[in-house]
C-alpha cells in the first residue's frame, strides 16, 4: 500500500519480507464464538483491518529534526535510514484539520528493521540532539494474520532531556522468531525481553539469559499468543451456564 | 530430589535448580530452619550458601522470592524470582470490552488501583480522540483519587517498611492513616480497592454530596499521622543506621536499569511524569518534586513523605475546583461512549439508578436497545495503539493499549514501574548485609501484584 499522497513509503529489500503496509487482519461476520454459525444475516461480511498509515514529510513536530538526525548518524555509520527504518507513522490523538500538522500529543513511530535495531537504539540513546535514555520496556503484539511480520516488538524510549517520546516497532515472522537483544544499550530492557518472550516466544538474540519470568520454566507455549486459548471452566449461575470468556458470543 | 540426567541442555533458569543439580563433585547444602550455628557446623568446609528468601516470606513485600548467595553475613549473589501472582490479567483483558478492561487493570497493583484505571482511560482517551471531550471535573476528580491514593500507597509503603525493620508502631500508624484515606475512597466509590471507578471518557458516579467536607476533615488527620511517622523515622537514629548508605543506586545506574519515581528522584533527578508529559490537567497544580542525592533508602523514606504532604496540597486544589464545578459532567457528552447506566445510592448502598431503570424498562425501548448494547457490546475504538504514561507512586506507569477497531482491546501491555524497578534488587544487595537485603528491598516498594499482572 501506500500514502495518502501516492507515494511508496514502506520499503524493503532485505530478507524482511516486503512490508503489507497497514492491513494486519481481516474479521469476518458479525459476532458469535469463532467457528459457530452467525445467524445474524452478515455472516458473509469481510472487514480488513487496517492500522495507521505510513507518513509522508513534512510528519509535524519534532519529528522530522529527530528523523533527520537518525538519518545523519546513520549515515556516518554507512547504514541508510531507509535500511535502517521501514516505515515512519504518525498518530495524533487530537484530531485537528487538514494541513495543520500534529497537535502536542502525536505519538511517533518508527517500524526499524531488526538488523539495525540495535544501531538505531545506540544513536537514539547516545546523540545529543536525539538523547532518548530511558527505556520504559518492551512488549509484544501478536498479529497472526500479518503474514511474514507476524510478531511485533515494541519499545518504549524517553527523551527526559527534551520531554519527547519514541516508539520503535520491530517485527519478524513466526517461523524465525529472532530479534536482537537491546540490553547492551539499555540494561532496563532485561525483564522485559524476558517477559515478551516468555509471553510471544520471541527470541531476543544476545540477551544475557532468556529464561521465562512470569511462567513455570517448564510451562509449554506463549500465553499472550492470539492462537493460545484463555481457558476457563464453564459456570453454572441459576441454573444457567456461563461459558468461559473466549468461547462467548463476541462482537468482531 | 535427584539431579535430572540432562540438566545442562535444559532451557536456562529464571531460579537456580536445587544445588545438587550442578552435578557430582559439587558440594551443596540445603537447610529450611534450624539453628544457624548448628546448620554452619553441619555445612562446615562449604562457604557458599545459598538461601532462599520467600516467596512467602513476611518481609519480601508479598510473594517476592529473593535467592541470596551469602558469604558469612555478606550478599555476595542477589537474584529474584517472580512470576507467583501472575494471573495473566493482560491475556484476559482481550476478551473484555474497553470498560470492563478497568475491572481488571485495577486489580494489577492492588495497592495503587486508581494509577491503572486513570492509565487506562487515559489511552483508551487518545485512541478514541476524545481527550479534550472529559469533562474537566472528571479530570479533577481523577487527580483527587489519585493523589489520595498515592498517599495511601506510600503509607503502606512506609508502614511495611517500618514493620519489617520491626518498628511495628510506623506499621500501625500506617494502616491507621491508609485507612483514613480507604474510607473516602468507600464514601466516592463503594469499594476500599480495586474500584474499577474511572472509565473510558470520564469517572463511574459524581462524587456523593458532602464529600469535599469530608475530604476536608480527613486531611488533618492524615497530616497528624504523616507528622507522627515523621517523628517516629526521620530523626531516631537506630533508623537512621539502619537505612543511610543502605541500597545506594546513583543516578547513572537508575538511567541505566530504567528505574523511575521515588528512587531516580532519590538519586537527585527530579524526573516525574507529572511535570514531564502533564496528563489530567497536572500542569495547572501547584507542587513540587522533592528530590535527594544521598540515593539511599533514607532519603527514599524521607522523599515519600514529603511527597504525601504535596500530594495532600494537590487535594487541597482538587477540592477548591470540585466545588467550582458542583453539578458538571463526569463523563464524556458523547451518548456512543458514556456508559449509559446512572448510578444512584439505593438503600442497598450504591447501585443502579431507579429512575433510569424506570425509564428503559417502562418509557424508551429505544433507550432500552442503547444501553443494552452498549453494555453488552461496548464501543468500538479506532484502530492504532498508543502509549500513555502516569506518575504511579513507584515509578512511571505505561499502558500499551493496541486496538484492531473492535470493541475489545486487541493487546494491553502494562509496563508496571515494580516490575521494571526489582531488576535492581541485585546492584542494591550485592556486597551488603543479608539484614540490609529487606531494607533495600523495601526502598524500592514493589507490589508484587503489579509485578507480576
Amino acid at each position: 500500500m501506500t500514502a495518502a499522497d501516492g507515494r511508496e513509503v514502506a520499503r524493503g529489500g532485505h530478507d524482511v519480507p516486503e512490508p503489507t503496509a497497514e492491513r494486519v487482519a481481516e474479521r469476518t461476520g458479525m459476532f458469535g464464538p469463532p467457528g459457530t454459525g452467525d445467524t445474524s444475516g452478515y455472516g458473509g461480511l469481510v472487514r480488513t483491518v487496517t492500522m495507521p498509515p505510513a507518513a509522508a514529510r513534512p510528519y509535524g513536530s519534532w519529528f522530522d529534526e529527530a528523523v533527520d538526525v537518525l538519518a545523519e548518524v546513520l549515515d556516518g555509520q554507512g547504514v541508510r535510514l531507509d535500511d535502517a527504518v521501514e516505515r515512519v507513522v504518525v498518530t495524533d490523538p487530537r484530531a485537528r484539520g487538514e494541513g495543520d500538522g500534529p497537535s502536542d500529543d502525536a505519538e511517533l513511530t518508527l517500524y526499524v528493521s531488526r538488523e539495525h535495531l540495535v544501531a538505531v537504539c545506540q544513536v537514539l540513546r547516545d546523540d545529543q540532539d536525539l538523547r532518548f535514555e530511558l527505556s520504559l520496556g518492551v512488549s509484544g503484539v501478536h498479529y497472526p494474520q500479518d503474514t511474514g511480520r507476524e510478531l511485533h516488538a515494541v519499545y518504549h524510549l524517553t527523551s527526559v532531556t527534551h520531554a519527547r517520546r519514541l516508539r520503535l516497532e520491530v517485527t519478524c515472522p513466526d517461523g524465525d522468531p529472532h530479534v536482537p537483544t537491546t540490553t547492551g544499550v539499555y540494561p532496563t530492557n532485561d525483564w522485559h525481553e524476558r517477559e515478551t518472550w516468555d509471553f510471544f516466544g520471541i527470541v531476543f538474540d544476545g540477551h544475557p539469559g532468556l529464561a521465562r519470568i512470569e511462567m513455570p520454566d517448564d510451562w509449554p507455549g506463549h500465553p499472550q499468543r492470539k492462537d493460545y486459548p484463555l481457558g476457563g471452566i464453564p459456570v453454572e449461575y441459576k441454573g444457567a451456564t456461563v461459558p468461559p470468556p473466549d468461547t462467548r458470543r463476541q462482537y468482531s | 530430589m535427584s539431579a535430572p540426567a540432562d540438566h545442562a541442555h535444559r532451557a536456562p533458569h529464571s531460579t537456580r535448580p536445587p544445588a545438587e543439580d550442578y552435578g557430582p563433585g559439587v558440594p551443596g547444602f540445603e537447610a529450611s530452619g534450624g539453628d544457624w550455628d548448628e546448620i554452619a557446623r553441619e555445612a562446615i568446609g562449604e562457604e557458599r550458601i545459598i538461601v532462599n528468601m520467600g516467596p512467602q516470606h513476611p518481609s519480601t513485600h508479598g510473594v517476592l522470592r529473593l535467592m541470596l548467595e551469602i558469604d558469612g553475613e555478606t550478599v555476595t549473589e542477589a537474584r529474584c524470582g517472580i512470576g507467583y501472582l501472575h494471573t495473566g490479567i493482560e491475556k484476559n483483558m482481550e476478551f473484555r470490552t474497553w470498560t470492563q478492561g478497568t475491572t481488571f487493570c485495577t486489580r494489577m497493583d492492588y495497592l495503587a488501583p486508581l494509577f491503572q484505571e486513570t492509565a487506562y482511560c487515559l489511552g483508551t482517551e487518545r485512541l478514541l480522540g476524545i481527550t479534550d471531550d472529559v469533562p474537566e471535573r472528571a479530570s479533577v476528580i481523577r487527580v483527587l483519587m489519585m493523589e489520595l491514593n498515592r498517599v495511601a500507597s506510600h503509607l503502606v509503603c512506609l508502614g511495611t517498611g517500618g514493620n519489617e525493620m520491626g518498628a511495628t508502631t510506623v506499621m500501625t500508624i500506617g494502616f491507621t492513616a491508609r485507612e483514613e484515606i480507604l474510607r473516602l475512597f468507600e464514601a466516592i466509590t463503594g469499594l476500599r480497592m480495586n474500584h474499577a471507578y474511572v472509565r473510558p471518557g470520564g469517572v463511574a458516579t459524581d462524587t456523593p454530596e458532602g464529600f469535599t467536607d469530608q475530604v476536608r476533615a480527613a486531611l488533618p488527620n492524615i497530616r497528624g499521622y504523616l507528622g507522627q511517622l515523621g517523628d517516629l523515622m526521620l530523626a531516631n537514629p537506630i533508623f537512621k543506621s539502619r537505612l543511610t548508605d543502605v541500597g545506594v543506586l546513583n543516578l547513572a545506574g537508575c538511567f541505566a536499569l530504567g528505574i523511575t519515581g521515588p528512587v531516580l528522584r532519590s538519586a537527585g533527578h527530579p524526573y516525574d511524569v507529572r511535570k514531564a508529559f502533564p496528563y489530567s490537567g497536572y500542569e495547572t497544580y501547584d507542587f513540587d518534586v522533592p528530590t535527594d542525592t544521598a540515593a539511599d533508602s533514607y532519603s527514599r523514606v524521607v522523599l515519600r513523605l514529603e511527597e504525601c504532604y504535596q500530594s495532600l496540597k494537590i487535594v487541597e486544589q482538587c477540592l477548591a475546583r470540585l466545588d467550582d464545578t458542583v453539578g458538571d459532567r463526569v463523563m464524556v457528552a458523547d451518548k456512543k461512549i458514556a456508559w449509559p447506566a446512572q448510578l444512584a445510592v439505593g438503600s442497598d448502598g450504591q447501585g443502579n439508578s431507579l429512575d433510569h431503570i424506570r425509564h428503559i424498562m417502562g418509557t424508551s425501548m429505544e433507550a432500552l436497545i442503547h444501553h443494552f448494547k452498549l453494555v453488552t457490546e461496548g464501543f468500538g475504538v479506532p484502530a492504532g495503539q498508543t502509549w500513555q504514561t502516569v506518575e504511579h507512586p513507584r515509578g512511571e506507569l505505561g499502558v500499551h493499549l493496541v486496538s484492531d477497531g473492535g470493541t475489545r482491546p486487541y493487546r494491553a501491555h502494562f509496563r508496571d514501574p515494580s516490575f521494571n524497578n526489582l531488576q535492581a534488587v541485585s546492584v542494591l544487595c550485592e556486597g551488603g548485609q543479608v539484614a540490609d537485603v529487606v531494607v533495600a528491598v523495601a526502598s524500592l516498594d514493589p507490589v508484587l501484584g503489579g509485578v507480576d499482572r
